[in-house]
């Protein structure tokens, strides 16, 4: 069973030729680290992988998936338990504020969150997403030390339990034995 | 589908946003005396159609809040996700808007038709030409918001495509006031804000998922 496949992908982005012949397999349990400078196509790699992007050449087959990227939302007025109880019940599930160490902010609006504890808020989304695939745009951006060791305990976790993984990051993140895709 | 159409209701009220078409709508019924005199017969024949004409700019007002939020917090990417169809967020978007301001708008009608002197038989004709015809505003406003989404300036370039487009509405719901049903009005008002509530979903879901690329 794969999570994600994508054969001889490319990706044109205003008109720009990002890349092309991409090949990518992810079963469960896999991970994979994508990475590149700035601009090379790492973000909408993943949201070709969720597919919220065609692809300009070749197919992109993918189990649902769940996506954390730099939007985060969630209504900005609403206390950040009841915006996440918004997306756990279209999941068909209960939020998980724990997994990312939120219990504590569940009551305070969206609006008033630290760049660090949106970033938590997005992650934790997808791990109460129920979701096999997860794709993750600079998960670890804005993260404290506590904050980074949760991410890679869930995505440990979630990869234990038959998950799979497609990360873009700068930062050093744990994903053992994940795939390397390089773009750029 | 229950969840999202209680969350657009929920954001329009929360905002404050709901309250402001009606604002609108009053004020213009108060200060429409002001312009053409305080003639009563004359207000009780064109005050009909100007009460048509506020509803009309009432229900354009919210249209820079109805799509583009959503699409810049990324929530319509986390939707599609979840494989909620484009044309279901679309109809949800609708059922919200429509509830947020028709009938709170048909409610602001008894007050507006007294400023402008309408007759009764002038105001139940509102009356009935609104609930058929605000839905078919409410969908031309969220079709023009989801072609606008992303753009910068978007609401008034909204504003000039919605305009023109809501013309039938406006002939049939106007002549409906001052004719009645001779010459089928209200049949022909409710065709087009049929046509309009059928098609505005498709054309906004395909907005949307064009507005991706």
């Amino acid at each position: 069973m794969t999570l994600l496949a994508l054969e001889g992908v490319a990706c044109v982005r205003g008109g720009r030729l990002l890349f092309e012949g991409l090949d990518l397999v992810l079963g469960p349990g896999e991970a994979a680290l994508a990475t590149g400078p700035n601009g090379a196509g790492k973000s909408s790699l993943l949201r070709l992988a969720g597919g919220l992007l065609r692809p300009a050449a070749g197919t992109v087959r993918q189990e649902q998936a769940a996506l954390a990227d730099e939007h985060l939302a969630l209504d900005e007025r609403q206390p950040l338990g009841a915006a996440l109880g918004f997306w756990a019940a279209l999941d068909g599930k209960g939020p998980d504020l724990a997994a990312m160490g939120l219990e504590a902010l569940a009551l305070v609006p969206v609006r008033m969150l630290s760049t660090g504890q949106r970033k938590r808020a997005a992650l934790a989304r997808v791990v109460a997403s129920g979701a096999a695939l997860w794709l993750l745009d600079e998960p670890a951006n804005g993260l404290d030390g506590d904050g980074q060791a949760r991410l890679e305990a869930a995505i440990a976790a979630h990869r234990a339990s038959g998950g799979a993984v497609l990360a873009a990051s700068h930062q050093a993140l744990a994903l053992p034995g994940a795939k390397m895709v390089t773009l750029g | 589908m229950t969840r999202l159409i209680l969350r657009e209701l929920r954001l329009s009220v929360a905002g404050g946003a709901a309250a402001l078409p009606l604002v609108f709508f009053l004020l213009v019924a108060t200060l429409f005396p002001f312009a053409v005199g305080p003639d009563g017969p004359l207000l009780a024949r064109t005050g009909g159609g100007a009460l048509w004409m506020a509803a009309l700019l009432a229900a354009l007002l919210p249209v820079d809040r109805l799509v583009e939020p959503d699409r810049a917090a990324g929530v319509l990417d986390q939707l599609a996700l979840r494989s909620i169809g484009e044309e279901t967020v679309a109809c949800a978007k609708l059922a919200g808007h429509w509830l947020s301001f028709g009938p709170p708008l048909m409610l602001a009608a008894l007050p507006g038709a007294a400023l402008l002197k309408l007759p009764p038989e002038t105001l139940i004709r509102l009356e009935i030409g609104l609930l058929i015809g605000t839905p078919g505003l409410a969908a031309l406003t969220l079709g023009v918001a989801a072609l606008t989404a992303g753009l910068r300036r978007g609401g008034a370039l909204a504003g000039l495509l919605a305009l023109p487009l809501a013309v039938p509405l406006l002939i049939f719901g106007a002549g409906y006031l001052e004719r009645g049903n001779e010459s089928g009005a209200l049949q022909l008002l409710g065709a087009v804000s049929l046509l309009l509530v059928a098609g505005a979903p498709f054309a906004a879901g395909a907005a949307i998922r064009a507005g991706r690329d």
